[in-house]
């Protein structure tokens, strides 16, 4: 590579570059380090993690839709404490900065969570999800609540010095005051968007194609939306954002970063080009040589409207 | 496990609506086993989006083969590959067919397009045994015989051998098997096997059935192909415990 600073920072966290596995889409590494070399990323945010382990709803749990997908999985994660036991040992050596993604039905649990997991070294940040669609307890019903992720942000922030991210629902009316409310509690930063949700019928059976109902609706069809919030927050509250939603290749990083993103996650794409990162972050370098930026954190909200 | 540069060699339709895609993907070729799937990438634009599995049907030498039928627009672009198209695969991937045991007879079920599989199985399955194939199908449109041996068929409209479903079929010749000497290979629509495998189990016989579900990854990461497991107190997922799986070991 070349003289091109990728390096962003996000809050007190500083990443090697702005690329990030979201997480629900990378497992807990060890799956998608036979496809991509997990060093050569930003961060990966592990799948979530909820104090008792979880099995997840029945099939069907995904469906493909227009440009997109709809899953309900339903949070299945193997609970904390074979979290640590399992999964982070493999982690510790990855070489890529670890995010641990938390998942609670009550105010307590997350606060449980993230102390339990404060004392990991390896866990160098938290993303507080509060905004899962496909779950019954828990989930969207804090995340539709501005004054519930006020509380969850405080309760948790009392309890780690490391950084937070709280990860933001687009089902809602204004993103901006749910980022407020994370920013005002002590939030390091949010992640926006967590999916829209969707649902979709087989009109011969007349049945809803996945079991729950209604699922997540993530990929290249809810970007636009993606942006459009991502940039309603840049525009309003003083929090670095990170940009998820339908990003498939590099020029899509451009797009959220210039819309307010300070780094982005990959989701979706993950299912279907594992190797995506190391792509997008030879594109990423090809675009500040070619644009003469020399530090990609400039891009940040360099929007002109 | 990763070979993105298979390049296409043709495209047949080898009965009404039924395809073989012969690909050389050497990396593939050396690596698979019977029963194991590669998830394939049928376009370049997000339409379709995700990947679509397919058994690996046969190897010869460095080409592979998948056998499929038009379900939808993923596998109608496949159907309408040329000679020379580069095709994006992830393969070979999931859990094949345990075909070592100490068994004198191979049963090999089949309904409809559940046929694809077996071209691979049949050819490494040692000439020491009997391979008897029993095909199933709707009509004697439906019934697939690529690369099978010694086939009795049945039709669920008689048009074609044995009136009935494959089980009731196989049910009619289980006379000629020990549940001792015998190995049941199967893969279909999942109420013959669920059928399949309530059958094998009640009548002693050691019986393995490859399973299909939508999925997106194939190799773990999305959660979206589980199945119910047996004695399992996580769902199994078809890409990664599967897709071939002991009868008695999931519900379908």
């Amino acid at each position: 590579m070349n003289s091109i600073d990728l390096s962003v920072k996000i809050g007190s966290l500083v990443l090697q570059n702005p690329i990030m596995l979201a997480s629900g889409t990378v497992g807990y590494g060890n799956e998608i380090s036979d496809y991509t070399d997990l060093s050569k990323i930003g961060g990966i945010v592990t799948k979530s993690v909820s104090l008792h382990p979880r099995k997840g709803n029945p099939p069907n749990r995904i469906t493909e839709t227009s440009s997109g997908m709809l899953n309900a999985i339903g949070l299945a994660n193997v609970g904390l404490e074979a979290f640590i036991k399992d999964k982070i040992p493999f982690l510790k050596d990855i070489g890529s900065t670890l995010i641990c993604n938390i998942a609670a039905s009550s105010v307590g649990e997350y606060v449980e969570c993230t102390k339990t997991l404060d004392r990991e070294e390896t866990v160098k940040a938290f993303e507080i999800n509060v905004s899962c669609p496909n779950v019954k307890d828990g989930g969207l019903i804090f995340g539709n609540d501005v004054n519930n992720v006020r509380i969850i942000t405080e309760k948790v922030r009392a309890v780690t010095n490391k950084p937070i991210i709280i990860k933001l629902s687009p089902n809602t009316a204004s993103i901006k005051d749910f980022a407020q409310a994370a920013k005002d509690e002590g939030a390091d930063a949010v992640s926006a968007i967590n999916t829209l949700v969707g649902t979709a019928f087989d009109i011969y059976s007349k049945k809803p194609k996945i079991k729950n109902i209604t699922g997540g609706l993530s990929g290249p069809a809810i970007k636009p939306v993606a942006l459009a919030k991502v940039l309603e927050i840049s525009r309003n509250v003083d929090i670095p954002i990170i940009g998820i939603g339908g990003i498939m290749d590099w020029k899509d990083v451009v797009e959220f970063m210039i819309c307010g993103a300070s780094a982005i996650q990959l989701g979706t794409v993950n299912f279907i080009n594992p190797s995506v990162s190391e792509e997008i972050i030879k594109g990423l370098d090809d675009y500040c040589v070619e644009t003469g930026v020399s530090k990609i954190s400039d891009l940040t909200g360099s929007y002109s409207l | 496990m990763i070979d993105k540069n298979g390049i296409v060699e043709k495209v047949e339709e080898i009965q009404l609506g039924i395809f073989i895609l012969k690909v050389n993907a050497p990396q593939i070729a050396a690596e698979a086993k019977p029963g194991q799937f590669c998830n394939i990438k049928v376009s370049d634009s997000t339409f379709p989006l995700l990947r679509r599995p397919f058994s690996i049907c046969d190897v010869e030498g460095e080409v592979i083969s998948f056998q499929f039928n038009i379900v939808g627009e993923g596998t109608k672009i496949l159907s309408n590959l040329k000679k020379g198209d580069i095709l994006d695969m992830l393969g070979p991937l999931g859990v094949g067919f345990d075909y070592s045991g100490d068994f004198d007879n191979a049963l090999i079920i089949a309904g409809g397009i559940g046929a694809a599989p077996f071209p691979f199985l049949i050819k490494n399955i040692s000439d020491a045994k009997n391979i008897t194939s029993f095909v199933g199908g709707r009509s004697k449109k439906d019934i697939i015989k690529y690369k099978l041996e010694n086939i009795i068929t049945s039709t669920d409209d008689g048009s074609e051998g044995f009136c009935g479903n494959v089980v009731q079929l196989l049910d009619s010749e289980i006379n000629n098997y020990e549940s001792s000497t015998t190995k049941i290979f199967a893969c279909g629509p999942n109420p013959m096997l669920r059928a399949l495998s309530k059958y094998s189990i009640e009548k002693g016989f050691d019986c393995e059935i490859s399973t299909e579900s939508v999925m997106a990854c194939g190799f773990g990461i999305c959660q979206g192909c589980n199945v119910e497991g047996t004695n399992s107190d996580r769902f199994l997922l078809v890409c990664k415990d599967g897709p071939v799986f002991k009868a008695e070991d999931v519900i379908l």
